[in-house]
């Protein structure tokens, strides 16, 4: 099969992440590296064309000159290309217009019979962008996924929700997200890593998927995020050493804040 | 005044909590129309009109709920079509979002998800708050585009009654063939706990690697205080709790008035699902545990000892 996977180029959530004076995500102060949770997304797709009769693998970014990190992280893994959507413009995009610019260079890929994503990106976290890609594309989308076959060009996954677990079917070509119970994504080998320097990357400008730079960016959101503000930290309350009555301790806070 | 959409948030007509707060969200917007999808809208009703439901918009139709989220946008775009509301309230959970996002192309409108406060903007639309990087910021945003989109966490609104006419009109929304490709076609209703649902509880107890496995403690107090039950990654990635009570960042975000940490070190992906409770109280036989950074009250012990005497006082307190 031929996959696309998406992924993101994010800030360590690991460090002090921060905001731009204009509100946007600092990408500079903070160490970037790929989305953790899109490892199980290329994973996922790795995995589909090993266990099935091969294809391609491709993974596809958005972001600037440092994202082609996340897509080189996924050729060590063994994906097979990538595509770096790289211009100015994009810098602010939400997530509409993210999700236009993926969806373009999608099409231009042609021939996707997958498009796989992770559940959401650990910085901007909303979940949204495999339902809009799905909604471009005019494709299905199953989602949250935690366990995905693909057979007789169905893909196939379970979804494990908070009241019910799902089964759910869409004939390909579908997006799909998956969760981090779905694999264990793999270590980059050391072949891995040398065979990733000889893998052909794609860098493309909104002049190649024809998207207009007024339809991407902060100007073009729409949303507009008036302020940020740090959360102030929380006061550290009381914490007492159990030696014998903390339990009880528990409990006599818990009724003096009425919880009991 | 305006209508703004809510989408309801039900299991067979019986309404969810986050319902009550999307209808009481909107109120402020202006008119509250509840849209319900689906069936068991008589045990519905009188909810739906206690929170202020001017009107009632039904579609029973298996297409819709036999196939993921997309057929739900065709219905609500069909409605933003229909009435130009004010804005369109959706629950934060993963479907919401996805309908929401979906909704947002077909109308050409603004989303805020996660949203933890919605109010009238100044010039007109809505105006959002939102708690982003494990909780360590909030954002507030403006929605003017289109008719807003705004998916609102559960456990952010405090609810209002505001009784309603609910006044019924059914619709019938013709699909798209694209709609209806995505279809469910089993499901496995997982057992009930007895317990709160996750997102909705007032008191949230989570485990994590300190119980070892055994979540006996951590069940048995959460029950004494009428609690959900919540895990850590950790606890959840060795298989000693399922993945649908995972509190965090790859989980579900929570924001009860209360949540009780029992071996849970605090680590940033854990305080992003967490960070928002009104109060924290934690349980860690390490004195240095993160953790304790966020604690309103903190029992340096170990939770096998703390837990159960916590939980024997806590009853004795109840009667």
């Amino acid at each position: 099969m031929n996959i696309v996977v998406c992924v993101k180029y994010v800030p360590d959530a690991q460090s002090d992440r921060s905001f731009e004076s204009d509100h946007t995500t600092d990408r500079e102060a903070v160490d970037g590296l790929l989305s953790e949770l899109d490892e199980y997304a290329v994973e996922a797709a790795l995995a589909l064309n090993e266990a099935g009769d091969g294809g391609e693998v491709t993974v596809l970014t958005m972001g600037p000159e440092d994202a082609a990190d996340a897509v080189k992280k996924g050729l060590q893994m063994g994906a097979d290309k990538g595509v770096h959507v790289l211009d100015d413009a994009i810098a602010g995009s939400d997530a509409v217009a993210s999700s236009l610019v993926l969806a373009e260079a999608i099409k231009k890929l042609g021939g996707v019979d997958l498009v796989i994503t992770g559940l959401a990106s650990t910085d901007g976290a909303m979940s949204v962008v495999p339902a809009m890609l799905a909604e471009r594309l005019g494709l299905p989308q199953v989602t949250f996924a935690s366990e995905l076959t693909v057979e007789g060009g169905v893909a196939r996954i379970r979804r494990d929700g908070d009241i019910a677990s799902e089964t759910i079917e869409a004939s390909l070509p579908a997006v799909v997200s998956v969760t981090d119970q779905i694999n264990e994504p793999r270590y980059p080998s050391f072949k891995g890593i040398m065979a990733a320097k000889k893998k052909p990357v794609e860098t493309w400008g909104l002049g190649d998927l024809g998207v207009d730079a007024s339809q991407v960016g902060l100007g073009a959101a729409w949303t507009t995020v008036e302020s940020v503000e740090a959360r102030p930290p929380r006061s550290k309350g009381e914490v007492v050493t159990d030696e014998g009555e903390g339990g009880k301790a528990l409990a006599e806070f818990l009724a003096s804040r009425k919880f009991v | 005044m305006a209508e703004v959409l809510v989408l309801v948030d039900h299991v067979d007509g019986t309404v969810r909590k986050t319902t009550a707060e999307l209808l009481t969200a909107a109120a402020r917007l202006g008119e509250p129309s509840a849209v319900f999808i689906g069936t068991g809208f008589e045990s519905a009703r009188d909810t739906l009109a206690q929170y202020g439901a001017a009107k009632v918009y039904r579609i029973d139709d298996p297409a819709v709920t036999d196939h993921l989220v997309a057929p739900t946008a065709e219905v609500l775009a069909h409605l933003v079509d229909q009435t130009s509301p004010a804005a369109v309230l959706l629950p934060s959970s993963a479907e919401g979002k996805e309908i929401a996002g979906r909704l947002a192309i077909k109308t050409e409108s603004g989303l805020v998800t996660d949203a933890t406060d919605v109010q009238p903007g100044d010039g007109g639309g809505v105006r959002t708050v939102q708690s982003v990087f494990a909780g360590n910021y909030t954002v507030t945003t403006a929605v003017t585009k289109g008719s807003p989109i705004v998916t609102v966490k559960p456990n952010s609104i405090p609810v209002q009654e505001a009784p309603g006419e609910a006044t019924e009109e059914t619709i019938t929304v013709p699909l798209s063939e694209q709609a209806t490709t995505a279809r469910i076609t089993d499901r496995k209703e997982k057992a009930a706990s007895g317990r709160p649902q996750l997102t909705e509880a007032a008191i949230v107890v989570s485990g994590g690697r300190g119980t070892g496995g055994d979540f006996g403690p951590v069940e048995q107090f959460a029950d004494s205080l009428g609690a959900a039950v919540g895990a850590s990654r950790a606890a959840v990635d060795a298989g000693w709790y399922p993945h649908a009570s995972q509190v965090g960042q790859t989980g579900v975000s929570v924001s009860p008035q209360l949540y009780v940490a029992a071996g849970i070190s605090g680590a940033i992906q854990h305080r992003a699902g967490m960070q928002t409770s009104k109060t924290i109280v934690a349980v860690n036989k390490d004195a240095e545990a993160p953790i304790f950074e966020l604690v309103d009250f903190g029992v340096v012990g170990d939770l096998f000892q703390v837990l159960p005497q916590a939980t024997t006082e806590v009853q004795a307190r109840k009667g």
